[in-house]
Formats: C-alpha cells, sequence, structure tokens
C-alpha cells in the first residue's frame, strides 16, 4: 500500500508542478466550452439542447489530452523499468498511476464543469446533472485511456496514435453520459436507467483496464 | 547465493545479440562484463533483469528468497537514471524508497554518503550528469538488495566519485551481495571478468558487410 501511495502521490505532484499536465486539461476544456457559443451562435434554447453533449465532448478531448505521457514520461527516463521489477504487481501500478492522472487532470474538469454551464445557458440543476454523469463517468475514460497509452509506449508512437485507439473505446461512455445528463434535464427516459450504464462502464474499466495496460507494457520494455 | 546463467541466448529485432553465454557469480563476488560498443553488454543486464525475454537457455538465482523473482531481488542502474526533473533530488529518492520498499534506510544518510546532501531540496534537472549518477547510487544505497546489475556506473563519475562508487560496491560485496557490471573502464574493484561480442554477431557484421540478408 506505502507503494501505490507513494506512486499515486509522485505522479499528482509532477502533474501540479510547472510543466505538469494538470492546468493544461482545464484550459484546454475551457476554451473548447467558451468557443462553441460562438460557432452555434446565439441561440439560447440550441445551447441548452447541445449543453451537455458539449460538455462532455470538451472533458473527453481533455482528458485524452494528457494522456499519452502517462507511460512515455516513465519509459523515456528509465522508471518505468524499476517500476516493472518491483515487487508491486505492474497491474496495481498501472492502476495507481490511471489513478492519479484521474485526480490530477479528471477532477479539476469537474470542478469547473459549473462555470462552465453558465456559458451554455444550462440551469443549476441541469449542470448539476453533467458534472455528476462526469464525476462517474470520466474515469471510465482514463482507465480506458490507459491501454491507448501503454500502446504508445509499445510501439514507439505517441499523440495522435493514442487518439485513434482511445477514441473509439471511449464512444459506449460518451453515449450514456450524454444520454444520462439528458434524461435529467429533459427525460423522458428515467435518470437511473443510462446512469447506472455508465457506472457499470466505469466499474469495468477499472478492472480490464489496469490488465490490459500491464499486458501492453510487458511486450514493450526492451 | 549464486546467479548463474546458461546458453543464454538473446535475439532483438531479428538478430541474434547473445548466442550461448555461460557465467555465474556467487556472493561477494563481482562480474565485470567487457565487450565492444553493441556487443550486447546491456543486453545481458536487461535479460537478467527481465526486461528482455530469453530467447534459450536460462538464468537461475540458487540460494534467493523463496517467494521473490529474480528482479525483485535486483537493482538495476542503467543509462537513464529513472529521476524526475520537476521533483527534487530528495523527493525522488524518497519516492523510490517508498515505491520499492523492502529493506530500506535512511534518504538523507545515503544523499549524504553519495556527497549531494547540499543538493537534496534542488529539482533533479539541475543536477549535473555525475551528481546524477551519484544520486543512482544513493538509490542502491537507501533500497537493500542483494544484486546488483550496473550499466556503466562509473560513467560521468569524477575521480572522487569512482572511489566513491569502489568503496560502496566492496561494502555491499562483503555484506553478500552480487554485482554484475557492464563497463568499459576498471571498477577499482576485484571482480571476475566476461569478455563477450569478440567478433560476436554484431561486430561481425558491422566488420564484413553493410546490410545483412536476413542469415544469422
Amino acid at each position: 500500500m506505502t507503494a501505490l501511495a507513494a506512486l499515486i502521490r509522485r505522479d499528482i505532484q509532477i502533474a501540479l508542478r510547472v510543466g505538469g499536465g494538470a492546468l493544461i486539461g482545464v484550459l484546454f476544456f475551457l476554451t473548447v466550452v467558451v468557443l462553441m457559443p460562438f460557432a452555434i451562435g446565439p441561440d439560447l434554447a440550441l445551447l441548452t439542447r447541445l449543453g451537455p453533449a458539449i460538455l462532455w465532448l470538451g472533458a473527453l478531448l481533455a482528458s485524452l489530452l494528457t494522456l499519452d505521457r502517462l507511460f512515455m514520461a516513465d519509459h523515456d527516463d528509465g522508471s518505468l523499468d524499476l517500476i516493472a521489477m518491483s515487487r508491486t504487481p505492474l497491474e496495481l501500478s498501472c492502476a495507481a498511476k490511471a489513478l492519479a492522472h484521474w485526480i490530477a487532470a479528471g477532477l479539476p474538469l469537474i470542478v469547473a464543469t459549473p462555470v462552465l454551464g453558465l456559458l451554455l445557458n444550462l440551469d443549476a440543476g441541469s449542470t448539476l446533472a453533467v458534472a455528476l454523469t462526469l464525476l462517474v463517468g470520466t474515469p471510465a475514460l482514463t482507465f480506458t485511456g490507459i491501454i491507448g497509452a501503454s500502446l504508445a509506449v509499445t510501439l514507439h508512437r505517441g499523440g495522435l496514435l493514442l487518439a485513434v485507439l482511445v477514441l473509439p473505446l471511449s464512444i459506449p461512455v460518451l453515449i450514456f453520459g450524454v444520454a444520462a445528463s439528458e434524461a435529467a434535464i429533459s427525460g423522458p427516459v428515467s435518470f437511473g436507467t443510462p446512469f447506472s450504464i455508465l457506472a457499470a462502464l466505469s466499474l469495468v474499466s477499472f478492472v480490464v483496464g489496469p490488465f490490459a495496460a500491464a499486458a501492453s507494457l510487458r511486450q514493450g520494455l526492451d | 547465493m549464486q546467479l548463474s546463467g546458461r546458453g543464454v541466448r538473446c535475439v532483438r529485432g531479428g538478430r541474434e545479440v547473445l548466442s550461448g553465454l555461460d557465467f555465474t557469480v556467487s556472493s561477494g563476488e563481482a562480474l565485470a562484463v567487457t565487450g565492444a560498443n553493441g556487443s550486447g553488454k546491456t543486453s545481458l543486464l536487461r535479460t537478467i533483469a527481465g526486461h528482455l525475454a530469453l530467447t534459450g537457455g536460462s538464468i537461475d538465482l540458487e540460494g534467493g528468497e523463496q517467494e521473490l523473482t529474480l528482479a525483485e531481488q535486483a537493482h538495476y542502474l542503467g543509462h537513464r537514471d529513472a529521476m524526475k526533473p520537476a521533483l527534487s533530488v530528495l523527493e525522488n529518492l524518497s519516492f523510490w524508497r517508498d515505491f520499492l520498499g523492502g529493506e530500506i534506510s535512511d534518504a538523507g544518510q545515503s544523499l549524504k554518503l553519495v556527497g549531494i546532501e547540499h543538493a537534496a531540496l534542488l529539482p533533479a534537472a539541475y543536477l549535473s550528469a555525475g551528481q546524477r549518477r551519484r544520486l543512482s547510487i544513493a538509490r542502491l544505497l537507501t533500497v537493500r538488495r542483494p544484486i546488483w546489475l550496473l550499466d556503466e556506473p562509473t560513467s560521468a563519475l569524477d575521480s572522487d566519485g569512482q572511489t566513491l562508487f569502489a568503496n560502496v560496491t566492496r561494502d555491499h560485496l562483503a555484506r553478500g551481495g552480487i554485482v554484475v557490471a557492464a563497463t568499459h573502464a576498471p571498477l577499482g574493484i576485484e571482480a571476475k571478468q566476461l569478455r563477450i561480442g569478440d567478433g560476436g554477431p554484431l561486430v561481425a557484421a558491422l566488420n564484413s558487410k553493410p546490410s545483412r540478408g536476413g542469415a544469422a
């Protein structure tokens, strides 16, 4: 447990220091959401209807933004070799790194959501619903994303490859995240159904993500 | 405790880097692996550390802790020093102490031993190559592991640093440790020699023809 706590603490520290990725994600999220009303125009009804989808897309892209460096940075400076040799199972280390990434890059997005909701003409209740779905859904994005991040190490390609690999995997999360938000705002489906599926997707990703990432990393060490 | 390799073969990128290598190191012994650039010294260390898959042969550890694998009982000190530039020297070292775990000692004390305690609070980004190497050696001292796999351990070290390294290694051997070091420079300690790659596959290939048509 000490080992995992140390790993989480280190990754969060690095993300929050100068040059870390935590702030970049929030700024990107802010930019995407602020640009939308300019592109769509001043139609308040339309903005309200598109609001949850815009917030979800922004959060998805922002959480991807810093993900490609998750294992690449550790690979480049040799840390990954030592992590693989340690007495902590690689699967748990991968899960710890994903958790740290979510705390540093995912949580700030959720905190920023209420402010951005104002820009999209969402009322307090709707914003809260979107923030709640993001809270439950973004861990799934991170934990499926680490599969792509580990493949980026194995294949020695970062950046765009990660987006191509990870975005298709995140489609179910996006569908049910937006569906749950819209159910809470306008109905007619009950909020519980898509929300439960969203929670289930997160739980599945907690199990599958670390195992797949660890398997990929073991292949990729050379 | 005895670390031994029998007929170790390693293929990287379709090329045989190590072929039929035998070695034995016992507690208190050091093995100096020498050879030309590209002869497979690093590959041998990474194979022992479990980062490269064995293509043939076997590497065994006798008399170690039963429930731990060879890699879990070994330190690996490579070209890349596994230190984060954004974190301070002490934070880097404390992280590896907490993460690697097992039998540990005080991080500040190790920094003092390797002579960089004055830089403890400095971000690791500001360290020179020699200081980074000393910091890596401090990791070996802070977390106790019986087997040390060292890749060019004395590169970038000044003469004081090389003496320091020799002393540290001698202490480790006196406590029954095992050292396997790939090196060009003399280590300053008593060590068995293992010379690899003399006219080995890659060297031969470089000497004979620039492009090889697949045959190993």
